[in-house]
């Protein structure tokens, strides 16, 4: 067993400075106290001076502390027996199950090497038109919903996790509302998906670095699955949280801030994270689906902007929709040349003619006088809203498909749709009405 | 060998006790768990020198030993780097697959080159021949080039060949020549030599100004904001504007002998579909694959920083040594901005005053630096070489008032800026017409162009007004120019990256549209009302598309035009005189012009 040491010289936020020897960078430590005891990573050395990181935070902690480092650096456990688990940002049970530790993996390993990946090529179905239609999600993929707080960024998440056609769920929670924790695990239980989803869960009350702690356990967990052979998704709710978290260190670590005091490595501390979603050829693959909550709605904030700089496109939430504008997936032309042969034209056509809608409201909003075409334009803008856009639909993208040639058809003649010929002599619903 | 020992880690940087001198930019191993940690020598004071390790730091301890190279950060030099994929140290990331797996392992560092492998060797120099720095030794076929075996540049004054082997095969390392100078000093050469990274090969005899459009194959840049073989551009724009897709298309297109793509702090799935399909894909000017006139320097976002640092002088240094072939060679970096963040954070750790942003003082000296590596060259033969530069910039919230953006406008020679209102409105590529420029020579008669940009800048002011006043507000002669400009915009400007036809439009074909372009720009019309306007106009779009969508002077192609140029006379009532002047001069540089 290696030397306690039990003089802690300083005590700064989060961080305490130990006179030590034969400490290894990144090495984990027992801080404890009395009556209480938190893992501490070492994240700063010069000579004996050792810097550490407190998980529990340095709330309470006396200069009398002991110290004992560990010899190795985070680990998680990684078996089977995770599956339907509950646990913390440091990897502690928070469901009165018995504590794991058998099989301990590091987490926050090396990158995949770029010449292993393959190009993504399955879809994931979650059966909402602005997904599954205009922006599909692609396995592999990282992607996150871009919401301003307060819109239902969470029960979106959890229905596409039902959904989805995958083999494991892995659920990242950071500063996450009690309730929200309580919301996802209700609904996975009742989807019949909890024996099948692992979490590991920062709520809004726990300490601050255990934050930091939860991308990196919950995607280290996804790798292990991943290898394993099985198609995992990982959620992680809610990423500005954790780059906050990261913010807080760096200020405390006195590091010069880049852009409104996030810093200079946000770009990097994030890329780290998202980069981990991977296709392994002849393995499992790994999914991200992130929250990143956009302080006042601005897309231009250092998290909104340094995440849509790494991540393949983003879900844009808003007023309890998708918005099409805004969103994007960068892979969708990777699967939707696959599905049906009117699945890229169609959609194309419908967010040209959506776009046409917004700008018919404006001028008619501005005062100036619609056309015929305008009011075309201002009735399909209504029912794409509500047969397209609304959150509660719940369809195949093939009957997605088929209704937006109905709405077309309700709308509009074929020429005016733009639509090839071909595509129309094809798809265009034929005059008796009928409904499908 | 200097030795010293670990006495600091903070992040990759790490402090080291040195016993002997050592150099700045030298590399230095640092052992560590059984492994040996490559690291660069980036600050010293006293016995105290700052190291950047380019691996992951976890793990190492104070105490820790370390061995200096007393070499400089280099690159290998010699046949065989064209279709590599390699990270930013030069590691080859396919051999590293092999040994290694899925993930990349650190101080793990293989020959850059097949050592093993033979090749045709053939003499052009002979013994008592005076040879300098950079001078052809002889030749090897590597693909289609003729690679040069060159006089390693380290040497700085002429030599005497004193032997050479004959013509037949060797492999890298053998020696193939023997070399003396005045002292009479022996020097074995070998077809492969080392180059540290961030120095600047210079063994040409002069730089000369680049004048000679490079060729993209697209059309507003190739007409309206040219590049040329030996200049610099930058591409800046928010997130999702399609700086990358306008890359790849570059790097499938562009009239060079050779790509280097570093991928620099971007996303691996990006460089993924560059590695798998380059090999399937035929370069229509050559009939062999696009992979074998490309190099691909891969240091994506979750690899180690320090090593993006490096990358982009790696590439660079590639990019000298196949100029000094006589070659023109094309270096896309994406993003500038990540390596820019890269320096920033090792001036955060080396506790260096910030400048604006966090960035270092010495950014702008240092972006200058890299772009000033890019030109076009006379070599000591009289054949000519060039390097052109284009880098992607990520500007903080896509605004281009930041420090990165606004030094490299500060001397590049073209800036295509993308614009999030044009890649919103799926206008691509969303490069913003107005706002970007270019201080190079195009393909088409400057005077032809400055007719369109001038019908573009005032046809955009009456559409904003438009917003305004609604379309009943504005005069009939207002709403044909505004109708003219959209035409430019989404008949020229817009161009489909995904269409097998459009996505690349040579320099015959793009002075040919042109013409019929500004044929419609100069005439004046007969239109009556705003909707009959702007029911033309939509018709003849269409017909255009569809003639952009048909390969060139095909039937289909012959048909379209001769639609367009009949219809077009349906409502032409006259020529605007200036147009019609410029139309005729236009009409003299197109050869072989049907009309
Ligand atoms: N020329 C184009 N034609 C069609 N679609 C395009 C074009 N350029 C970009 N796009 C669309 O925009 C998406 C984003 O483009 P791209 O990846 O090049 O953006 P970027 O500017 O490099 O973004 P980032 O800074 O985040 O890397 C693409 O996935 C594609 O869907
Ligand atoms: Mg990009």
């Amino acid at each position: 067993m290696k030397k306690i040491y039990s003089r802690i010289e300083a005590i700064a936020g989060n961080v305490i400075t130990v006179h030590a020897g034969g400490v290894r960078n990144g090495e984990l430590a027992v801080v404890s106290s009395a009556g209480q005891s938190s893992l501490a990573e070492v994240i700063r050395l010069r000579e004996e001076k050792v810097s550490l990181q407190v998980f529990a935070g340095s709330r309470g902690i006396s200069t009398g502390d002991r110290v004992r480092f560990l010899g190795h650096p985070m680990r998680v456990s990684f078996s089977a027996d995770l599956l339907g688990r509950i646990f913390d940002g440091g990897g502690k049970p928070r469901d009165n199950g018995p504590e794991l530790d058998e099989n301990m993996i590091e987490i926050g390993g090396p990158a995949v090497n770029p010449a292993q990946r393959i190009i993504p090529r399955n879809m994931i179905r979650t059966n909402i038109p602005m997904i599954d239609l205009f922006n599909s999600l692609v396995e592999s993929q990282k992607l996150p919903v871009f919401s301003v707080s307060g819109e239902p960024y969470n029960p979106l998440l959890a229905r596409i996790a039902l959904q989805a056609e995958v083999d494991l769920i892995i659920l990242g929670g950071m500063g996450l509302k009690h309730d929200d924790y309580l919301f996802f695990k209700e609904t996975l239980e009742k989807g019949g998906a909890l024996n099948r989803t692992v979490f590991f869960v920062h709520t809004a009350s726990d300490p601050i670095v255990e934050c930091l702690l939860v991308p990196d356990i919950a995607l280290a967990v996804a790798e292990g699955f991943a290898l394993q052979g099985r198609k995992v998704l990982v959620l992680l709710s809610d990423m500005t949280n954790f780059a906050d978290a990261l913010k807080e260190i760096a200020i405390t670590m006195e590091q010069v801030p880049s852009n409104r005091g996030y810093p200079g490595d946000l770009y990097s501390q994030l890329a780290a994270r998202y980069e981990k979603a991977v296709d392994f050829s002849g393995a499992g693959s790994i999914t991200i689906l992130g929250v990143t909550t956009m302080p006042g709605d601005d897309v231009t904030h250092p998290v909104p902007d340094n995440t849509g700089y790494i991540t393949e496109g983003q879900y844009y939430l808003k007023n309890g929709r998708i918005e099409p504008f805004g969103s994007l997936s960068r892979l969708k032309q990777l699967v939707n040349k696959d599905t049906r042969a009117d699945h890229r034209a169609l959609m194309d056509s419908m967010i040209t003619l959506y776009a046409a809608y917004k700008e018919s409201l404006e001028k008619k909003a501005m005062g100036f006088k619609m056309t015929d075409w305008d009011r075309k334009l201002l009735k399909y803008g209504v029912i794409f809203e509500r047969e397209m856009m609304d959150l509660s639909v719940n369809i195949p993208l093939e009957t997605a498909l088929d209704n937006g040639w109905r709405i077309l058809a309700s709308c509009f003649s074929p020429e005016e749709t733009r639509l090839r010929s071909e595509l129309l002599r094809k798809y265009w619903p034929s005059r008796e009405g009928e409904s499908d | 060998m200097t030795k010293g020992r670990v006495v600091g880690i903070n992040g990759n940087m790490v402090t080291v006790e040195v016993a002997g001198d050592v150099t700045m930019n030298e590399v230095a191993y640092v052992s560590c768990a059984g492994k040996k940690l490559k690291s660069e020598v980036i600050r010293i004071r006293g016995r105290l020198a700052e190291m950047q390790v380019f691996e992951m730091s976890r793990g190492i301890g104070v105490g820790d030993e370390v061995e200096f190279t007393a070499e400089l950060l280099s690159v290998r030099l010699g046949p065989g780097l064209l279709a590599q994929v390699y990270d930013g140290l030069q590691n080859p990331l396919p051999e590293l697959a092999a040994q290694c797996g899925f993930f990349l392992e650190r101080g793990v560092y293989l020959s850059p080159l097949d050592e093993k492998k033979e090749w045709p060797f053939t003499p052009t120099a002979g013994p008592g021949d005076t040879v300098s720095a950079g001078d052809a030794l002889g030749t090897v076929p590597e693909g289609i080039f003729s690679h040069r075996i060159m006089v390693p540049f380290q040497f700085r004054e002429p030599l005497r060949v004193e032997r050479i082997v004959p013509a037949g095969s060797y492999r890298i390392l053998d020696t193939i020549a023997e070399l003396s100078d005045e002292k009479g000093n022996r020097f074995p050469v070998t077809m492969t030599f080392t180059w540290p990274v961030k120095r600047p090969v210079t063994c040409y005899r002069e730089r000369l100004r680049p004048v000679e459009p490079l060729v993209t194959q697209i059309r507003i840049i190739d007409t309206f904001i040219p590049v040329a073989r030996g200049g610099t551009y930058c591409i800046p724009g928010p997130f999702g504007a399609g700086k990358t897709v306008l890359q790849q298309v570059t790097s499938r297109n562009a009239d060079v002998d050779i790509v280097i793509i570093a991928a620099c702090g971007e996303r691996a799935g990006e460089v993924v579909e560059t590695l798998r399909e380059f090999p399937k894909l035929a370069d229509p000017r050559t009939g062999r694959t696009l992979m074998e006139r490309t190099v691909i320097i891969c240091n994506t976002s979750s690899m180690p920083v320090a090593a993006r640092e490096a990358s982009v002088y790696t590439a660079i240094t590639l990019a000298e040594y196949y100029r000094q072939m006589g070659l023109h060679i094309l270096l896309l970096a994406d993003s500038t901005s990540r390596w820019a963040q890269a320096l920033r954070e090792m001036s955060g750790r080396l506790e260096e005053i910030p400048g604006e942003e966090a960035f270092p003082a010495y950014l702008e000296s240092v972006i200058a630096g890299f772009y000033e590596r890019a030109g076009l060259v006379r070599l000591r033969d009289r054949s000519s070489g060039s390097i052109t530069i284009g880098g992607t910039v990520s500007p903080a919230g896509g605004n281009f008032d930041e420090p990165v953006t606004q030094s490299t406008l500060k001397v590049v020679g073209a800036f295509h800026g993308l614009s999030r209102e044009r890649s919103d409105a799926r206008k691509y590529p969303a490069i913003h017409p107005l706002e970007s420029w270019s201080k190079y020579p195009g393909l088409i008669h400057a005077p032809g162009t400055e007719y369109a940009r001038d019908i573009l800048f005032r046809g955009n002011e009456v559409g904003q007004m438009m917003k305004v006043v609604g379309e009943e507000g504005t005069a009939l002669e207002d709403y044909e120019l505004y109708l003219k400009s959209e035409f430019i915009d989404s008949v020229y400007l817009q161009q489909d990256s995904y269409d097998p036809v459009d996505a690349a439009v040579p320099t015959e074909r793009q002075r040919h549209v042109f013409r019929l372009l500004f044929k419609v720009l100069a005439s004046r019309f007969d239109f009556g009302s705003k909707e009959m306007a702007r029911f033309f106009f939509n018709q003849l779009r269409q017909k255009f598309l569809d003639y952009n969508g048909s390969p060139w002077q095909g039937d289909d192609f012959r048909r379209y035009e001769d639609e367009i140029r009949s219809f077009l006379e349906t409502k032409r009532s006259g020529e605007d005189e200036e147009g019609g002047r410029i139309l005729k001069e236009l009409g003299s540089d197109t050869a072989g012009d049907p009309s």
